[in-house]
């Protein structure tokens, strides 16, 4: 028996090394160099054979694994709780005790100002995805293009804080208005489009979004972007070390000077917004407009039977949601002080719906989690460049095939019917 | 009007080229109903497949163009048809019957690590090739204009043409078509009439690739010029011809990708290149508008 099955895996484990390195021979076996005569082939037989080894070891490897672990890795562990998923009291209480370590997170005796700055990141990317969760999460529609409502909020920000001098303050619900205005404007022709039609123009839209701010020199800088974009001040106090206008924040406190002022209060910033978003979306689950936008995800022509208009719901929910990229979009001008059409491509927007869908469509600290595994961890491996990038695009496979309804699911609708039954009984 | 057949000749030459890649997308949708967000890329493994695959034939000492054309191309075609098999066997394929989105999640990732992984494996920097296939005919020559049509713009049409017919028979004709358009309609249905249904997708995925590798030998012969990030755009380009055309629809695939080479080479050359691309989405936005399901698309039909 134990023969037969060494014996199944071992044909296995051939056949898949034989593909392996069928696979490798083309593009790792030859290599284009290209010089100032043109191009010529460099050989690296060896690379084909090291494909073929591991793929080989690996796929025994696995096979002993899966054998010795027996039923716990199976792949649809987890999935049938989906529906059962309540967030419950102990799902509750986790989030609070996040928001805690949020909050103490730059006083903790390890932390300093290269973890903070990661995770005012990974607090970045957490709020896009509760953004995003908005229209994909809640409303259902497949959105590809998020990271231009991203881009319209940093250029609106860059751009009436350079050209006018407006205050952080007031930028912030002027680019929240602007992206949602411009949700707006994709939304009214297209979103009576089904799902993947819808999908495809989002995506079309953001790229439209990138060509313009590409090529419109006069006014985004083309692909110079903006420079000197003005930085973020503490209720009218700079964070500089002298100020020709007035008291700088470390002066007005009387504290030494340190650029780790700025970076902690970024933190702190993006914290707030982020919580900020995150109560909104509790709050308007709970609401008429909430929860028409889950009733229209599970079914739409139901929804129209009900007299819920599908356009107007769906439009509320695109522009809301690009509202909190919006505000996301302006935090990341004043953080980074300098944007260009460069930080607004495609990966951008498939990493903020890699965090939505991985985190469990729906579920706000699945989010969470989701943001600190794809933007949190990676940012430790700065130095390996290309074999991070190379990492990321295998773990975003892996994970979803670990878990294809994402960390944390959470579909269950957010008012039950039982509940309100029990209630009224 | 010389100047406008020109731009025709040229529209027509891209939009074969995305008409072939629009095939996969299309292929994959109708049967599995996933964006095979990947495909773009694999097709820019199509396209370095058939650069080195030159590159081989030079070293070999192969010097009669034509044939060494003919066995890149079967060439390419079997390293990329590879490729697209394995990128189904290992990402798509245990996500099957999961929700609409771990697919394409599954499908971006994919995208990620085939561009990174031709990153590393062949360089950053832009592959140049020199042209191949020289010469070409003087359609019309007035004053200091003439309208040419270069022998490579020729092969390419035409070698899209024959392989759209083929393509056209034997999803028709073949009993391997039938099981297709069987699996298309109802993959359970199918599988209890005695299909193998996951053969049939492992098939469409191997076509997919291979319709994509002749495209990237075509991008490399045309061009010139390839690189690890050329996927993404063309991938773009051409899931929107398939959109544009009705997505599930495969002469709908063609059309598209040619309208979509065309409405390119017209804006470029009457408008502005740099708002090439703008152009395409506008037009395609447009048109699903006041045709939700693309050109040739069959409407859906809700049932409650």
């Amino acid at each position: 028996m134990t023969a037969l099955r060494l014996r199944t895996e071992l044909v296995d484990a051939l056949i898949a090394a034989f593909v392996a390195a069928l696979l490798a021979l083309p593009l790792l076996g030859f290599k284009l160099t290209d010089s100032a005569t043109g191009l010529s082939l460099d050989y690296r037989w060896p690379l084909v054979g090291y494909a073929a080894g591991a793929v080989f070891t690996g796929r025994l490897a696995i096979g002993q694994l899966r054998h010795f672990f027996g039923a716990r890795f199976d792949r649809t562990r987890g999935q049938s709780d989906i529906y059962s998923a309540d967030p419950g009291r102990a799902r509750i209480m986790f989030g609070w005790a996040l928001i805690a370590i949020a909050l103490v997170l730059p006083w903790l005796p390890f932390a300093d100002k290269g973890l903070v700055d990661k995770a005012t990141l990974v607090l970045i990317y957490v709020m896009l995805g509760w953004g995003l969760n908005i229209v994909v999460g809640l409303a259902g529609l497949l959105d590809l293009g998020y990271v231009a409502f991203y881009a319209i909020g940093a250029y609106a920000y860059a751009l009436l804080a350079k050209t006018f001098g407006i205050s952080f303050w007031l930028c912030l619900p002027l680019a929240g208005l602007l992206a949602a205005s411009f949700g707006i404007l994709l939304g009214f022709p297209v979103l009576r489009l089904r799902g993947d039609y819808l999908a495809i123009v989002t995506l079309g839209f953001g790229e439209i979004i990138r060509v313009i701010l590409q090529n419109w020199g006069e006014v985004t800088g083309g692909p110079n972007g903006i420079n000197s974009v003005p930085r973020p001040t503490f209720f009218g106090l700079p964070f500089s070390a002298i100020s020709p206008t007035g008291p700088t924040f470390h002066e007005f406190f009387g504290l030494p000077f340190s650029p780790v002022h700025r970076i902690y209060f970024l933190y702190y910033l993006i914290l707030a917004l982020a919580l900020f978003t995150n109560i909104f979306i509790i709050r308007i689950r709970r609401l008429p407009a909430g929860r028409a936008w889950e009733a229209l995800r599970e079914d739409e022509t139901a929804c129209k039977s009900l007299g819920i208009n599908p356009t107007l719901t769906k439009l509320a929910a695109f522009a809301t949601g690009a509202c909190f990229a919006g505000f996301a979009g302006s935090f990341f001008a004043t953080r980074q002080g300098f944007i260009s059409p460069e930080s607004f491509s495609f990966i951008e927007s498939a990493i903020i719906l890699a965090v939505v869908v991985l985190g469990g469509m729906g579920s706000q600290i699945g989010i969470v989690f989701a943001a600190l595994l794809l933007v949190g961890l990676p940012e430790w491996f700065r130095e390996l460049e290309q074999y991070r990038m190379l990492a990321f695009g295998a773990a975003m496979v892996l994970i979803m095939l670990w878990r294809p309804r994402g960390l944390l699911a959470s579909r269950s609708p957010t008012v039950r019917l039982g509940k309100l039954a029990e209630a009224a009984s | 009007m010389d100047y406008f057949l020109q731009q025709l000749i040229n529209g027509a030459t891209l939009g074969a080229i995305y008409g072939l890649i629009a095939l996969g997308y299309t292929m994959v949708y109708g049967i599995i109903g996933m964006i095979n967000f990947a495909h773009g890329d694999i097709y820019m493994v199509g396209a370095f497949i058939s650069l080195i695959g030159l590159m081989v034939m030079g070293a070999l000492g192969l010097t009669f163009i034509p044939l060494a054309l003919f066995l890149v191309v079967l060439l390419a075609m079997i390293f990329t048809a590879l490729y697209g098999w394995t990128v189904e066997r290992i990402a798509y394929r245990p996500l099957r019957g999961s929700s609409r989105l771990a697919p394409l999640i599954s499908a971006i990732g994919t995208s990620i690590f085939l561009q990174n992984y031709v990153q590393i494996a062949q360089g950053a920097r832009a592959k140049p090739l020199p042209p191949m296939v020289r010469g070409s005919v003087d359609l019309i020559h007035t004053g200091n204009f003439q309208v040419t049509i270069s022998y490579l713009q020729i092969m390419i049409i035409a070698l899209t043409v024959v392989l759209m017919a083929g393509f056209t028979f034997m999803i028709r004709k073949t009993s391997l078509g039938r099981a297709q358009r069987a699996t298309e309609q109802d993959m359970t249905m199918a599988s209890l009439l005695g299909i193998n249904v996951d053969r049939t997708i492992s098939i469409t995925f191997i076509i997919g690739a291979s319709l994509a590798a002749v495209a990237g030998l075509m991008v490399t012969l045309y061009y010139g010029v390839i690189d690890f990030y050329i996927g993404f755009i063309a991938g773009i380009k051409a899931f929107t011809a398939a959109v544009l055309g009705g997505i599930g629809s495969l002469p709908g695939a063609m059309l598209g990708g040619f309208l979509i080479g065309l409405i390119e080479a017209f804006w470029s050359g009457y408008f502005s290149v740099a708002y090439k691309d703008v152009g395409v989405f506008a037009i395609l936005v447009l048109v699903l508008i006041f045709r939700p399901t693309g050109l040739l698309g069959k409407p859906e039909i809700e049932k409650v």
